[in-house]
C-alpha cells in the first residue's frame, strides 16, 4: 500500500465543454493498475462526464487519455471496451423484456458461427458470473422481474463479463441492501487481485473509505485533490469536496419567522411490496416565512415527502395539517387549492410542457383564475403572466415563446412562476437548482428569501450540501425513509449533516476512518 | 477614397444579406405554418381549371356535404388526438347510432315490463342518440383512465362492440322508409339530411357550428388548455392539479357526440339505417386529423386544421371523381397524401427545432 502503484490508464487536461457550460476542465486523473480508484465531488462536480467520456459515451472537447503509453480516443462504448474498458451506469440500462443472459451479453453474443445465439454457452457464463456476486438467479428470468438490487447485480455482472482491465461504477451500491454491498466488495478484492482496475463513484463516503485505494476530489468541473487513501480522513474528503472556505457564500436576507403553519405528524408510508417502508414515522413543523431544508442522499425519501404532502403517494398513517386545518382530499387539485405547491425535481419530465408557449406553461396550474364567464381571458391571463415575468426576471422576448426556447434557469423560474400563480401558503421546491448555472441559482435563492420574507412557507430539498447550508434556516436530514436529525442554521456543519444522511446505510465508521 | 470604398462596403455587405436571410427564413417558415391551407387551396385550384362542372354551386355543396361527414368526427377525433390518445371506434359508433335512431323511429321503445311501446317525438330521439353515443364514449374514457388500457386496444375492442350492437339491434338489416308516421307523431327525421337553411344543407350547418365552439372551446376555456397540457406531458399537467382523467375522459365523450350525430346525418339522408354504415370512418378521421397537421403524438394541433384537412381529402375525391379516374386510383392517391403530409410535417419539426 505504502509504494506509489502504477498507472494504468492517465487522463491528461481533459476538457468538456457543452452549450453553456464547463463541466470539465482540464482534469487531470490517473487510474491505478489493480487498484479501487475512488472519484468523488458533489452533484455536478463532473465524475459522470468524465467517465462517460473514458467509456466513449461521450467525446472530450480536449485532452488526452494514455492508456499504457498509448493514446486512445474511444467514440463509442464498443471501442472502449475493445480497449478493455467497461462501464457500469449510475442509472440501470437493462432490457426489461429479455432475460438476464440475453441482457448480460447484449450486442456481443455469444454465437455459433457467428449466425445463431449460443443461448446454453452464455446462459452458463452468466451463472458463473452470478455465482461469483453469491447472487443465484436463473439466467433466463426476465430482468423486468428482478429486484432493483438484483438487476444492480445483473449489471455489475453484464461489466464483468467483457473482461475488463478497468471496471467503471457509478454509484453501484444505490440500491443494493447491506449484505449485497458487502458480496460487491468481495467481488470488487478478487477483481483487484486478477489486475482488474476498478474506478468507483459514489456518495456515501464511508463506503469509499472501505473500499478505496486511491481517492480524487473533483468540484466544479476541476481536479481539487488526489491521495492515496491511507493518507486522509472524512474530513479531509468533505473539505476538498465542499471547498476550502467553509463560510456560506450565500448570507439571506432576514425574514421574519412566525407562527405554525404546516404541520405533519407521524408521517408513515409502506412500501408497494409490502415489506418494510419508505417513509417512516415522519413528524416537523414548518413556520411562515421559514426557509426549512432537507437533506438526505438519493433514496432517502426526501421526494416521497413531498409526495406525500401533495397528496401523490397513498400514506397509510400520519396526519397532514394546514392552518390549523387537517388536510384529507387525496387529491393533488385539492392541496393545490389549499395552498400546496410543488416544484417537481426533474423540469423537463415533470415541470413542463416541452409543446406549450412559456405562457401557458405559466397559466396552466391556475387557470380557474383568469375567467371572465365561461371563457378566459387572454388580458388577465397576460396580466398575470407579464406580472411575474417582471418580477422573477425571466429573460423572454415575447411569453408566447416556445418554452424550449430557454435557458435552463429560465426554465425553473417559469416552473417558479407557474407554482406562485396558484398563491400557494407553502412551496415545496424539490432540487430546484439542479442543471442551472450558478448565476441562475443565485437567481432562485433571492426569490426563495424573498417569498419567505412575504411568509410563504418554503421547504428546499437538495443534494448538495453547501446549497441547503446557505439558505435554510433550519435542516432535517433523512436516511433511509426516517428523520435522522434536525440541525439549527447555526448547529449545521458539513460534517454533521453528511454523517446524519449517513445513518442506518450499514457499513459501519471504523475508528480509522472517521479518526481525524 | 480608401476609406469610402473600403470601410463601409463590408458593412452594407453584411446588413441586406443577413436581412433577407432571415427574412427567407421567416417566409418558408409560415409557407410551412399554412401547408395544409396552400395543399388545399392548389389542390382546389387545380381542379377547378380542368374541370368545368367543379364550381358548379350543386358540385360544390355535394362536395361540401361529404366533407361534413368527415370533419365533424375530425373535430372529436382532433380532442382525442390532442390529449395523446386515439378512438377507433367512431366508424362504428356511427354505424350503431343510425340503428338506434331508426329502432326508435320505426319501432320504439317497447317496454315489455308495461306491455307498452313507447314513440319519441323526432328531436327527442336525436337527443337520445346523441346521449348514447356520448355515453359509449364515456365508456372509452372509463376504461382508459380507470382501468389503464391503452386507448388504441380499448377502442379497437369498441370498435367490435359497438358494431355488433349495430348488427344485433335488428339481426343484421337495415331500417328502411325512416319517415315516422303522422299517427305517431314522429315524422320529419329525413328533414335533417334533406333540409337546407339559406340554400345550405343542415348537415353543412352543423359542421360549421361544432367547428366554430370546437375552436371555442380548444383555445377559450380551461378545458381545452388542459387538453393541450396532458397531450404535451400528462405528469407537468397532473403536478399542475390539472384532472388529468377527468380531462382525457371528456375528450372520448366529445368524440363519441361527434360519432353519434354523423350516424344521425347519414341515416337521415338515406332515409335509411344500415348496420354497416361507418366502415372505416374512424380511418378518415385520423387522416384529416393528421393532414391538418395534429401530430399523433399528442399537445399540438388545431381544430382548424383538422377542417382544412378534411376538405382536402373531400376536394381530392370529389375531383377525381369528376375527372372519372378510377375509384381505386382515388384510394391510392388519398394515401399518397397523407403520407407526403406527415413528411412535411417531420421536416417543419426539425427545421423548428434548428432554429430554437
Amino acid at each position: 500500500m505504502s509504494q506509489p502503484g502504477k498507472v494504468l490508464l492517465h487522463a491528461e487536461k481533459v476538457t468538456k465543454v457543452y452549450p453553456g457550460t464547463v463541466a470539465l476542465d482540464a482534469v487531470d486523473f490517473n487510474i491505478y493498475e489493480g487498484k479501487v480508484n475512488v472519484l468523488i465531488g458533489e452533484n455536478g462536480a463532473g465524475k459522470s462526464t468524465l467517465m462517460k467520456i473514458l467509456a466513449g459515451v461521450e467525446e472530450a472537447t480536449s485532452g488526452r487519455l494514455i492508456l499504457q503509453g498509448k493514446e486512445i480516443a474511444p467514440r463509442s462504448p464498443r471501442e472502449a471496451a475493445a480497449l478493455g474498458i467497461g462501464i457500469i451506469y449510475q442509472e440501470l440500462n437493462l432490457f426489461p423484456n429479455l432475460n438476464v443472459a440475453e441482457n448480460i451479453f447484449m450486442a456481443h453474443e455469444y454465437t455459433l458461427g457467428g449466425v445463431v445465439v449460443d443461448h446454453r454457452s452464455q446462459e452458463n457464463r452468466a451463472r458463473d458470473l452470478l455465482a461469483q456476486l453469491e447472487q443465484p438467479i436463473n439466467p433466463r428470468t426476465l430482468v423486468a422481474d428482478l429486484r432493483i438490487g438484483q438487476q444492480q447485480i445483473v449489471e455489475i455482472a453484464k461489466a464483468m463479463a467483457l473482461d475488463a482491465r478497468i471496471l467503471i461504477m457509478d454509484e453501484p451500491t444505490s440500491a443494493l441492501s447491506t449484505t449485497e454491498v458487502e458480496v460487491l466488495f468481495r467481488v470488487i478484492r478478487e477483481l483487484k487481485a486478477q489486475g482488474v482496475s476498478i474506478v468507483y463513484i459514489s456518495h456515501k463516503l464511508e463506503e469509499l473509505m472501505q473500499i478505496g485505494d486511491y481517492v480524487t476530489v473533483l468540484r466544479d468541473g476541476e481536479l481539487v485533490a488526489e491521495a492515496p487513501m491511507h493518507t486522509v480522513n472524512l474530513s479531509w474528503i468533505v473539505a476538498n469536496m465542499v471547498g476550502r472556505d467553509a463560510n456560506r457564500q450565500y448570507e439571506p436576507q432576514a425574514h421574519e419567522i412566525g407562527e405554525i403553519l404546516l404541520s405533519v405528524r407521524n408521517l408513515t408510508l409502506p412500501r408497494p411490496s409490502g415489506s418494510g417502508f419508505v417513509l417512516e414515522d415522519i413528524s416537523f413543523d414548518l413556520h411562515t416565512g421559514e426557509i426549512l431544508g432537507f437533506y438526505g442522499l438519493m433514496g432517502s425519501g426526501r421526494t416521497e415527502v413531498f409526495e406525500c404532502l401533495m397528496g401523490l403517494l397513498p400514506y397509510t398513517a400520519g396526519t397532514i395539517t394546514l392552518d390549523g386545518k387537517v388536510t384529507r382530499s387525496p387529491h393533488i387539485r385539492e392541496r393545490i387549492e389549499q395552498g400546496l405547491m410543488l416544484i417537481p425535481e426533474d423540469r423537463q419530465r415533470e415541470g413542463l410542457v416541452q409543446t406549450m408557449s412559456v405562457h401557458n406553461n405559466m397559466i396552466i396550474a391556475s387557470l380557474q383564475r383568469y375567467l371572465a364567464g365561461m371563457m378566459l381571458s387572454r388580458n388577465k391571463e397576460r396580466n398575470a403572466v407579464e406580472s411575474y415575468i417582471k418580477e422573477l426576471s425571466i429573460k423572454v422576448s415575447n411569453p408566447d415563446n416556445l418554452i424550449s426556447s430557454l435557458s435552463g434557469g429560465n426554465q425553473q423560474k417559469v416552473v417558479v412562476g407557474k407554482a406562485l400563480l396558484t398563491a400557494p401558503r407553502v412551496l415545496l421546491m424539490d432540487e430546484p437548482t439542479r442543471g442551472i448555472d450558478v448565476g441562475a441559482k443565485q437567481e432562485i435563492f433571492d426569490i426563495v428569501v424573498q417569498l419567505a420574507q412575504q411568509g410563504l412557507g418554503i421547504i428546499f430539498v437538495s443534494t448538495e450540501l453547501k446549497e441547503v447550508m446557505a439558505i435554510a434556516d433550519r435542516v432535517i436530514v433523512m436516511s433511509k425513509g426516517r428523520i435522522t436529525r434536525e440541525f439549527t442554521r447555526a448547529e449545521a456543519t458539513e460534517q454533521a449533516l453528511v454523517e446524519a444522511s449517513a445513518i442506518g446505510h450499514g457499513v459501519t465508521q471504523t475508528p480509522e476512518t472517521i479518526g481525524a | 477614397m480608401m476609406q469610402q470604398t473600403e470601410t463601409p462596403s463590408p458593412a452594407l455587405g453584411a446588413v441586406p444579406s443577413a436581412k433577407s436571410s432571415t427574412f427567407g427564413m421567416s417566409v418558408s417558415k409560415v409557407l410551412l405554418r399554412l401547408r395544409a391551407f396552400i395543399a388545399l387551396f392548389l389542390i382546389f385550384g387545380f381542379f377547378a381549371i380542368i374541370n368545368d362542372s367543379f364550381l358548379s354551386s350543386s358540385n360544390l355543396i355535394i362536395l361540401t356535404k361529404q366533407v361534413a361527414i368527415n370533419a365533424i368526427l375530425g373535430i372529436g377525433m382532433t380532442y382525442v388526438i390532442l390529449a395523446g390518445g386515439i378512438d377507433l371506434s367512431v366508424g362504428s359508433i356511427v354505424g350503431l347510432a343510425g340503428m338506434i335512431a331508426g329502432a326508435l323511429i320505426n319501432e320504439g321503445l317497447i317496454l315489455e315490463l308495461f306491455g307498452i311501446t313507447v314513440y319519441f317525438n323526432v328531436m327527442i330521439v336525436i337527443l337520445l342518440t346523441l346521449v348514447v353515443g356520448m355515453l359509449i364514449g364515456l365508456v372509452n374514457g372509463i376504461i382508459i383512465t380507470r382501468f389503464n388500457v391503452a386507448p388504441f386496444i380499448a377502442t379497437l375492442g369498441m370498435l367490435y362492440v359497438a358494431r355488433g350492437l349495430a348488427l344485433l339491434s335488428n339481426s343484421g338489416a337495415t331500417y328502411p322508409n325512416l319517415i315516422g308516421s303522422p299517427a305517431l307523431g314522429n315524422t320529419g327525421f329525413p328533414e335533417l339530411g334533406a333540409g337546407t337553411f339559406l340554400e345550405l344543407p343542415y348537415s353543412i350547418w352543423i359542421m360549421l357550428v361544432l367547428t366554430i365552439i370546437a375552436i371555442f372551446l380548444s383555445q377559450k376555456t380551461p378545458f381545452g388548455r388542459q387538453v393541450y397540457a396532458i397531450g404535451g406531458n400528462e405528469r407537468a399537467a397532473q403536478l399542475s392539479g390539472v384532472r388529468v382523467k377527468r380531462v382525457k375522459t371528456l375528450t372520448y365523450v366529445i368524440s363519441g357526440f361527434c360519432a353519434a350525430m354523423v350516424g344521425l346525418i347519414i341515416s337521415s339522408q338515406l332515409v335509411s339505417a344500415h348496420p354497416a354504415t361507418g366502415d372505416t370512418f374512424e380511418l378518415n378521421a385520423i387522416a384529416a386529423v393528421v393532414l391538418g397537421g395534429t401530430s399523433l403524438a399528442g399537445g399540438r394541433g388545431t381544430i382548424l386544421g383538422t377542417l382544412i384537412g378534411a376538405f382536402v381529402i373531400g376536394v381530392l375525391r370529389n375531383g377525381m371523381v369528376l375527372e372519372g379516374l378510377s375509384s381505386f386510383w382515388q384510394i391510392v392517391i388519398t394515401g399518397v397524401v397523407i403520407i407526403l403530409a406527415v413528411i412535411i410535417d417531420q421536416l417543419q419539426a426539425r427545421l423548428q427545432q434548428r432554429d430554437v
